[in-house]
C-alpha cells in the first residue's frame, strides 16, 4: 500500500499551499517589514492561492492633483507593486525574495477624489527565474477598475536551483 | 500683476510644489539652462527591502512619473492643469540603493492631446540607470476637455 493516498483531482483544483496559508495568518501583519509601505499606511487585507488584496488608505499628504484632490497614482504603482510581490510569494511553496523586473500600468479613470483604492494582484504563472503577476485597482467593485498593472517579478536564483536540484525539496517547506 | 504662466522653469517647480505627494517624498528640481533633473532625497521611509537594503520599486516608478510631469511642464507647458498618466511601462535595471535617485526625462513627441515621454532614473552614475519609464500622458489644455467630460 502507498504510504500517502493518490491525489485526485480535486487536490489540483485547490492547490492548497501550506505556504500561502501560513502567510494568510499574518498578512494584516506582512508590510510592518516594509518601511515604505508603513509610510504609504498600505494594508493587505487577504492572501488566498497565488492571490494578494490589498488597500491604500486615502490621505491628503498623498494627493497628486491638488485640483482634483485624487490620490497620486505613485501610491497606486507603489501598491500594486507590493501586492505583486505578495501574489509572487503566495503562488510558490516555499519563502523565496522577488524583485520587480517590469512593471506596465493602465489607468482606466482618474480614482474617486478624497477615497483610497483597493487593489488585487494575481500570480498567474510561475516559470523557472520568473512569474508573471496581473493586478487591478479599484474603490469598490473590481469590475470598474481605476487601474490594471501587469508585471513580471524576478525569483531568487536559489529557488531556481532548488527546482533544478530537488524537486522534492520544494514540498518540505521551511527556509534553509 | 505678472499674467499669463510663469517662466518654463518656475513652471516645472511650481508644478512639483503643487502636488501634495511629491512634497511628502521630499521631491525638488535641480535645473541646469534647460535641463531638469528631479532628486528623491534619501530616507529610510523609502526602503522596501530592507535585507537588501533596498528602495522600495513602487516609490522609483513614482519618482520617474513625477519627473515626467514635471518636464512636460517644462517643455510644453500645462496651462495650470496637470497632465495626466494614462499608462506606462517600467524597467527595473538595478536594485535602489539606500541614497539619492536622480532622474531625467525625455519629451520624445507631444501631439495635440498626448505626450510620449521617456524617463531614466539613477542613483551613483548617470550611465548606471536603476530603472527607466515610458508613458503616455493626457494635455489638459482648457481647450482640450479630457474624455471622461465629454
Amino acid at each position: 500500500m502507498p504510504e500517502t493516498p493518490p491525489e485526485s483531482p480535486a487536490d489540483h483544483c485547490e492547490a492548497p499551499s501550506p505556504l500561502f496559508e501560513r502567510l494568510k495568518g499574518f498578512a494584516a501583519q506582512m508590510l510592518q517589514a516594509v518601511p515604505h509601505a508603513q509610510a504609504l499606511g498600505l494594508e493587505i487585507t487577504d492572501i488566498q492561492f497565488a492571490k494578494a488584496f490589498g488597500r491604500a488608505p486615502y490621505r491628503e499628504e498623498l494627493v497628486g492633483d491638488p485640483e482634483t484632490g485624487v490620490i497620486a497614482g505613485g501610491v497606486i504603482i507603489t501598491l500594486l507593486d507590493n501586492l505583486g510581490g505578495v501574489a509572487v510569494v503566495a503562488a510558490l511553496e516555499e519563502p523565496t525574495s522577488v524583485a520587480t523586473l517590469d512593471l506596465r500600468i493602465d489607468y482606466m479613470r482618474p480614482a474617486a477624489a478624497g477615497r483610497g483604492v483597493c487593489a488585487m494582484a494575481h500570480c498567474y504563472h510561475v516559470a523557472r527565474s520568473v512569474a508573471f503577476v496581473r493586478a487591478v485597482a479599484y474603490e469598490d467593485n473590481p469590475d470598474d477598475p481605476v487601474a490594471h498593472a501587469s508585471g513580471v517579478f524576478m525569483l531568487d536564483a536559489k529557488h531556481d536551483r532548488r527546482r533544478r536540484g530537488d524537486p522534492g525539496g520544494l514540498k518540505k517547506g521551511g527556509r534553509e | 500683476m505678472s499674467g499669463p504662466p510663469s517662466s518654463p522653469p518656475q513652471n516645472a517647480a511650481d508644478a512639483l510644489a503643487a502636488i501634495p505627494y511629491a512634497r511628502f517624498l521630499g521631491v525638488r528640481p535641480e535645473l541646469r539652462g534647460d535641463e531638469l533633473t528631479l532628486v528623491l532625497p534619501y530616507r529610510d521611509a523609502l526602503i522596501g527591502n530592507p535585507m537588501l537594503p533596498a528602495l522600495h520599486g513602487g516609490v522609483v516608478g513614482a519618482f520617474m512619473e513625477l519627473t515626467a510631469v514635471a518636464q512636460l511642464a517644462l517643455t510644453a507647458g500645462v496651462g495650470g492643469h496637470l497632465p495626466k498618466t494614462i499608462d506606462m511601462s517600467i524597467d527595473y535595471l538595478r536594485s535602489g540603493r539606500p541614497s539619492d535617485v536622480f532622474a531625467r526625462a525625455r519629451v520624445v513627441k507631444v501631439g495635440r492631446r498626448i505626450a510620449n515621454v521617456a524617463v531614466e532614473a539613477w542613483q551613483h552614475a548617470r550611465a548606471e540607470p536603476i530603472a527607466a519609464l515610458r508613458g503616455h500622458f493626457l494635455m489638459r489644455a482648457a481647450e482640450n476637455p479630457t474624455p471622461e467630460e465629454s
